[in-house]
């Protein structure tokens, strides 16, 4: 068995190997997908927080990815018409800066994190997953219905945001931007796990009662966790918008907060890596599947399947041979 | 699923009174056809502890069974019973082959396992019946409109979605509360090792109440598709909406499903038709029709956040 | 004669028609250990989840050092200063013993919103939780996670969790159960010291331990207090002897 560091290590490699390579073979599209993967493995990252460490299983992180997209989409698309962001009392210019549309997604996945996990924390279990699924459904139909913005066909942007001192347009240097952020959360998560927050969430994972006997509020512990875990899945939109130029109500659809919770599975939940590994395998399945037939999906439901039924601990409980946290 | 907001041959601007009555009806047919999917999740959340998010591709398979009969035979009635048998026999293979290996596995994996069974009906559907939705019609006897009490002209077939819807509640209730195997249901809601004590085949009745659930489901979708199309996907938005009305009603409840479902029909339908009308009372038209419409469709979440803050096992859920 | 440490009064809990707890007053002085006692079924469990906070109660108060708790919730009970055991352990099972405590540790000192700061390179967390275990002799099993631990280990992880919290007073469900002949000879020459730190609210079954601990008893016999007082004037008492025994006196 391998130790879990040497597997981390050897991922994060890997990850930066692939586009280098690719770069001098001169293969944009891995480039592209490679990139893909990073941010998908960035919006698990955030769901990891909250599902692997906090134990909430929310099916409905796609609002936070949504919203990211959506702070991307309606800014830049403000800058690139030229017209002000109308906000009644005040007006403000749209902007094609990449951290300003960053701070606006975080700031505004955050803000919906709270809200969410303040109604769905006065539940667990089955409520939970119920109402994040609902609250999902939520955003998805008023992104639909809300005309200004494209409504059902949703935003297009026509040039890539910038980013100081980088042409955003190339795609390794896009890639480079999201491999550091990516980074950026992994060491977020690496500290918030070994400090007193981590443990205590950890910890209200396992027993409310416990943590209560200690003098802590678990609800409280949980609900920061859902904050951080929807800011960091929302920065994640916001790249993923950035990385295809266009925002469509899909961002918001449940698959997508599934598919979240399917790679954080495969890789394995609560590990730290497990969301990238996951997400690398997610990207491979679908473009390699996915090229050899049309219906992928069936043995994506085939292989999720078995590892629920046969195979729990995901690709990093195989390799180190320790089981992860239950959820 | 959703009542369509403009029905034809009843203009807009008829009395106010006649368009109320004939929304509330709309809303009833929609919350009738919820009840159906709802009814079916509670029930096998209750009683085996299961959350099972493949209960809208068992709405899909009696919609596409329908369709496929209906396309074969001509017939209506044949159509709705294959849509029975189909969805109850896809339910009762996929517990006995998936679902029964999740009742004691954690939330999680119920979710992610049954997850993968939408991602396999679906795509499998596809494969049998391509991508584009298939057409389900209203049988003869039952298209067009009647003449209700007050001189409202409502279509027919709407009419009789709801006396159904009506009819399954009533049986549903009579099952559960007058007949030996309701008894079996709710026992093993309160306690499984008792009622399997008591030498009744606990496997046998999860699987019973597993395929009675698809086959509500299933006939939903059949009813359904009949005004709207037959198509893959067509499921998880209603699944969802049962979602709301279960958390509504409380888990587990078959009252709080019927009136969750009702609750929501109703929020649901009469918010798309009426908020853009009431923020013209003080709005541009334009603006009114667009912040009415993206109003209209939180509204029953919004319902759903005030259910929770009230009571967060919902109107009727045990108190935990 | 300085005011209790814990007092109830009235307190009354009722599920639908069973009447769990029934005007149970009941106060616990500095420095003495007070058993509650009773048959099962009489309420015991009931009443600590009332006066700990986990269950609210339908009527009646509690006061800790004379402050009124009642509408407090279980982690501000902690926080004034209750030190709850478990009869079932509510541990964090995949956790080590040691992650255990030093949660503990984190509830009793910093709190838990240090968000960056390094629980185990914080040596005033790491050290109180380390003593905390010497003093329940689990020092040496630190690194085994609770779901290794035996049911008796359990027991004793339970109560260094409650000492981490430095209490002013605890209240524990039968902590000897499960420990066996030896363990129980060791939690109960331990728990003899304890008074002196912080009175015990001792629920417990083991009448060995109670006899040999206890400076007041309560007896608790279908959610009423049927009588208070020293293990003679228990001994002694008539209407113990008739639940108990079923005989008259």
């Amino acid at each position: 068995m391998i130790g879990e560091r040497y597997v981390n290590g050897a991922v994060l490699i890997g990850l930066i190997a692939l586009p280098l390579w690719a770069l001098s073979a001169d293969e944009v599209f891995t480039i592209t997908l490679t990139t893909r993967a990073a941010i998908l493995a960035l919006a698990a990252v955030g769901l990891n927080i909250a599902l692997g460490i906090g134990g909430m299983v929310s099916f409905g992180h796609a609002v936070f990815f949504g919203l990211g997209g959506y702070a991307m989409g309606i800014l830049a698309f403000h800058a690139q018409t030229f017209s002000p962001l109308d906000f009644g009392l005040f007006a403000l210019p749209g902007t094609k800066s990449m951290p300003v549309i960053w701070l606006v997604a975080t700031v505004v996945s955050a803000f919906a994190a709270w809200i969410i996990g303040l109604l769905s924390l006065r539940t667990a279990g089955v409520y939970f997953i119920m109402i994040t699924l609902a609250f999902g459904q939520m955003f998805f139909y008023f992104a639909i219905s809300w005309g200004a913005y494209g409504g059902e066909d949703g935003l297009s942007i026509y040039v890539r945001n910038s980013f100081v001192g980088l042409d955003t347009l190339m795609p390794i240097q896009f890639f480079g931007l999201c491999f550091a952020l990516l980074c950026l959360a992994l060491l977020l998560q690496w500290r918030l796990r070994r400090s007193p927050f981590g443990l205590a969430l950890n910890a209200a994972r396992q027993s409310t009662e416990r943590v209560q006997s200690v003098g802590l509020n678990p609800r409280q512990l949980k609900l920061l966790a859902f904050v951080i875990s929807g800011a960091i899945t929302g920065v994640a939109g916001a790249l993923f918008a950035d990385l295809n130029r266009f925002v469509s109500p899909t961002m918001f659809s449940w698959q997508l907060s599934g598919e979240l919770i399917i790679l954080t599975i495969i890789g394995g939940v609560g590990r730290l890596m497990g969301p990238v590994i996951g997400a690398a395998i997610f990207i491979t399945l679908e473009h390699w599947l996915g090229g050899l037939t049309d219906f992928w999906h069936v043995w994506l439901g085939t292989i999720l399947l078995a590892i629920v039924l046969f195979w729990r601990g995901g690709v990093i409980g195989l390799l180190t041979g320790k089981e992860g946290p239950h959820v | 699923m959703r009542a369509s907001r403009a029905e034809p041959g009843t203009g807009k601007r008829l009395m106010p009174s006649i368009l109320i009555i004939e929304q509330i009806l709309n809303g009833l047919q929609f919350g009738v056809m919820l009840f159906l999917m709802a009814a079916g999740l509670t029930l096998i959340f209750g009683v085996m502890g299961l959350i099972n998010l493949a209960h809208g591709s068992l709405y899909m398979v009696g919609a596409f069974a329908a369709a496929w009969v209906a396309g074969a035979t001509d017939s209506f009635i044949l159509a709705m019973a294959a849509a029975l048998a189909a969805a109850a026999a896809a339910g009762a293979l996929t517990e006995i082959l998936v679902i029964r290996r999740l009742y004691s596995a954690a939330h999680l994996d119920q979710v992610l396992a049954t997850f993968a069974l939408i991602l396999i009906f679906s795509e499998g559907t596809r494969f049998v019946f391509g991508s584009f939705p298939l057409f389900l019609d209203v049988p003869q006897q039952l298209s067009g409109s009647i003449l209700l009490p007050g001189g409202i002209q409502y279509p027919l077939y709407r009419l009789t979605l709801i006396g159904i819807g009506l009819l399954v509640a009533l049986g549903l209730w009579l099952l559960t509360a007058r007949t030996r195997i309701g008894i079996q249901i709710r026992a093993g809601e309160n306690d499984r090792e008792m009622i399997a004590a008591l030498g009744v085949d606990i496997t046998r009745l999860y699987t019973l109440v597993f395929a009675l659930g698809a086959g509500l489901a299933g006939l939903a979708g059949a009813l359904v598709g009949a005004i709207q199309s037959v198509q893959v996907g067509m499921g998880e938005p209603v699944l969802i909406l049962a979602f709301v009305v279960i958390v509504i009603g409380g888990i587990g409840s078959i009252r709080g499903a019927f009136i969750g479902s009702i609750l929501v029909g109703l929020t649901d339908t009469l918010g798309g038709v009426f908020l853009p009308e009431f923020f013209k009372l003080f709005m541009q038209s334009d603006a009114a029709t667009q912040t009415g419409s993206a109003l209209a469709s939180m509204a029953v979440y919004i319902l759903m956040g005030i259910v929770l803050i009230r009571c967060p096992t919902g109107l009727f859920g045990a108190r935990a | 004669m300085s005011e209790p440490v814990l007092s109830t009064h009235g307190l009354r809990k009722s599920f639908g028609a069973l009447t769990a707890t029934d005007n149970v007053s009941i106060d616990l002085r500095r420095g003495e250990i007070h058993a509650i006692i009773g048959p099962n079924g009489a309420g015991k469990t009931t009443l600590i989840a009332q006066i700990s906070g986990s269950l609210a109660s339908d009527a009646g108060r509690v006061e800790l050092e004379g402050r009124d708790v009642t509408s407090l919730g279980t982690e501000a009970r902690a926080r004034a200063g209750l030190g709850r055991t478990f009869q079932i352990s509510a541990l964090a099972m995949e956790d080590t013993v040691f992650e255990n405590v030093l949660l503990g540790a984190v509830g009793a000192t910093s709190g838990a919103w240090a968000l960056f700061r390094s629980v185990i390179h914080d040596r005033n967390l790491t050290d109180h939780a380390m003593q905390a275990l010497e003093r329940v002799g689990l020092a040496g099993a630190h690194r085994t996670r609770c779901a290794d631990l035996s049911h008796g280990q359990r027991r004793q992880l339970e109560v260094a969790v409650a000492l981490t919290l430095r209490p002013r007073l605890f209240v524990m469900d039968e902590p000897t159960a499960g420990l066996g002949a030896e363990g129980s000879r060791a939690m109960t020459a331990f728990l003899d010291g304890l008074r002196v730190e912080a009175p015990i609210l001792l629920v417990e079954h083991d009448m060995d331990a109670v006899f040999a601990l206890a400076d007041r008893i309560s007896v608790l016999v279908y959610g009423r207090i049927i009588a208070t007082g020293t293990i003679d004037d228990i001994r002694a008492s008539e209407e113990v002897r008739e639940a108990y025994l079923g005989e008259p006196a």
